[in-house]
């Protein structure tokens, strides 16, 4: 039982971090019909951009909650250009031109990403500097809560609930409901499309960043391809939830994170990796549109 | 003997000095390098079938490739090693038993394609990509924990009981002969009468069923022919190397597939012979630039995509594939 609340507590907090991750891609989704297969490696840019910036703000020997925001606030910043960059270079030019060339370019930039990365950092892996000091704020026999994990957990809810924010409350959130509800009418209403599509991208990498960041303070080995497996997995997370829904992304996240801590912990760890697409498909056949997607009806 | 017999023949022709030839004016640098390059043609024209003819999204070819590797291996090692013994191992004997492990890899690829098919073309566009990368992904992990075709040590062609005999098949004239025959199968296949049936449901699914065709049966059959030749490019792969491993089967694998077909043309086979060449080589031709090479290889391919969004050659063919006037 101990044990059971101690595997459902680390499958939250790393269902947290495919929760940020699936955000992104759920949103550029809803306003592009756009899988951009890139997003995986804005997660891995925000990681290492966390890792430099913690060495030159001069936080990587020191543990403290500030370097921790300052880290997380320059790389999401960071990422948040790096998105826009991807989509006015790599996306916009081919507004129009079917939903094929796109994904190849998507998959071009993913390559890109990867392979500076390795000319850049490294192929080595690199250890992310301890922002906090670990140590355990709870403990109650076999069960063990960290200061990281509370940390991990409470700055994605807080990321979750300003995305919330943002999408149902502001100006640019109805824009952004809009366009994805129907582009070409919502051009005619005035909302200006690009710049809209700008903005979910900027939105999306910064949560791509932030759930960097949080992976390298509870999983401190990072590497230039560390991107490739969670950026699928978050995929799949925001297919479960019902790709283009915003709380369906957050919810994905933390069920396949919660299922595959479960999986690891009880069966086996070489299944790990299989359990999220074997949930893919069943979710596909039985519920295509996901936990909270709305049902497409076809036009003929 | 028409002018059909004289084309065979020069096929014929060509494809033994390919063999002869090859391997004593290349080094085996090269002559690896031109049987990936078949292979690659072999798994882009048989995606373009599914992908490019008949409209239906699938990334995940790799695993099909995966199945056609790993069971077209295990039937060499585990029977082919054995058969091959008794026969003596002769050149002769190797010719004649190759193309066994081949349609092997395709039986099995087919049966899992038909599989797979079957509740996956209930769903339409981006479900049924994100379906086919999954089952992909599910093949390739479930391989993986197969501990007879070695896991994750990878399997290598090479039987314990038989040390001697050489599995591996690494003649450019068997490579390019599958690819002459894939080629023409599907060539055959899509400009032929029935064929129109793959372009109509591509154009249009409703309006294709509207009019009497069976437009699951045309998909179903699309698929099952299209795994059948990514089989027999894996079982290529798998007896042209030597050894396999599952990472050479990923979706990065399954990506780099689609890139060929989108990159040469959806709805063009030539286009898909030239995008699989070009790719595959470009990597080694730019091994010069050392670290350099991926990374001009990735905005080649972001470029070229946003120069030609329809692809090197749209829905056009270089060559007229015994295609009747009109029928396009």
């Amino acid at each position: 039982m101990e044990n059971l609340l101690q595997q459902l507590l680390n499958g939250v907090t790393w269902g947290s971090i495919y929760a940020l991750i699936a955000l992104g891609y759920t949103m550029v989704y809803g306003v592009l019909r756009l899988i951009n297969f890139a997003h995986g490696e804005v997660y891995m840019m925000g990681a290492m951009t966390g890792y430099y910036a913690a060495h030159w703000l001069g936080f990587a020997g020191e543990p403290s909650l500030l370097g921790l925001v300052a880290v997380l606030t320059a790389s999401m910043a960071v990422c948040g250009l790096l998105g826009a960059l991807i989509e006015r270079v790599a996306y916009r030019p081919l507004r129009g031109a079917g939903r094929l060339a796109p994904l190849i370019t998507a998959i071009g930039v993913s390559l890109l990403l990867q392979n500076s990365g390795q000319l850049v950092f490294g192929a080595d892996p690199k250890f992310f500097p301890p922002l906090l000091r670990s140590r355990e704020v709870f403990g109650a026999g076999e069960v063990a809560v960290s200061n990281i994990q509370l940390t991990v957990l409470a700055t994605a809810i807080l990321l979750m609930g300003a995305l919330q924010y943002i999408v149902q409350r502001t100006r640019f959130g109805r824009a952004m409901r809009a366009v994805s509800y129907d582009a070409p009418a919502a051009a005619l209403m005035g909302v200006p499309v690009d710049r809209v599509i700008s903005g979910t991208f900027v939105l999306g990498s910064m949560l791509a960043a932030a759930a960097g960041i949080l992976v390298g303070l509870s999983n401190p080995k990072i590497d230039p391809l560390m991107g490739l497996m969670p950026g699928l997995k978050a995929f799949v997370a925001a297919v479960l939830g019902g790709i283009g829904s915003v709380p369906g992304a957050m919810v994905g996240g933390l069920l396949l994170g919660v299922i595959e801590t479960l999986v690891t912990g009880y069966l086996s760890s070489t299944y790990r990796d299989a359990i999220a697409f074997v949930i893919l498909v069943v979710i596909l056949l039985y519920r295509p549109t996901g936990l909270f997607g709305a049902p497409q009806t076809e036009k003929v | 003997m028409g002018a059909r017999g004289v084309r065979i023949g020069a096929l014929v022709g060509a494809l033994a000095a390919l063999h002869w030839l090859a391997p004593l004016v290349l080094n085996p640098y090269y002559v690896t390098i031109l049987a990936r390059i078949g292979i690659a043609i072999v798994a882009a024209v048989s995606l373009q079938l599914v992908n490019g003819f008949t409209g239906q999204f699938s990334i995940g070819h790799a695993g099909f490739m995966a199945l056609g590797a790993y069971s077209s291996a295990a039937f060499s090692v585990y029977l082919g090693a054995g058969v091959l013994d008794a026969l003596g191992g002769g050149a002769l004997a190797r010719l004649a038993y190759f193309p066994f492990p081949l349609v092997c890899g395709g039986l099995v690829a087919a049966a899992a394609g038909l599989v797979v098919a079957v509740p996956a073309l209930r769903l339409r566009g981006d479900y049924l990509a994100i379906a086919t990368l999954g089952a992909g992904e599910i093949i390739r992990i479930a391989i993986l924990n197969v501990d007879a075709v070695g896991g994750a040590r990878g399997f290598s062609l090479a039987s314990a009981a038989h040390p001697g005999i050489d599995l591996r098949f690494d003649s450019l004239a068997g490579v390019y002969g599958v690819a002459v025959v894939t080629i023409a199968a599907i060539a055959r296949l899509v400009y032929s009468g029935g064929g129109l049936a793959f372009r109509a449901v591509r154009e249009d699914e409703t309006a294709a069923e509207s009019l009497g065709i069976p437009t699951t049966r045309v998909k179903v059959e699309a698929f099952l022919v299209s795994s059948f030749f990514a089989g027999v490019a894996g079982a290529l792969f798998a007896h042209s190397e030597g050894y396999i491993h599952t990472n050479s089967f990923s979706f990065v694998r399954s990506f780099e597939l689609v890139a060929f077909v989108v990159l040469g043309g959806l709805g063009s086979l030539s286009g898909a012979v030239i995008a699989a060449a070009t790719l595959t080589a470009a990597p080694e031709l730019l091994r010069g630039l050392g670290e350099w090479r991926m990374i001009l290889y990735s905005l080649l391919l972001i470029t070229t995509m946003i120069l030609r969004p329809q692809g090197l050659l749209g829905q056009r063919e270089l060559f007229d594939f015994g295609r009747r006037r009109g029928a396009s």
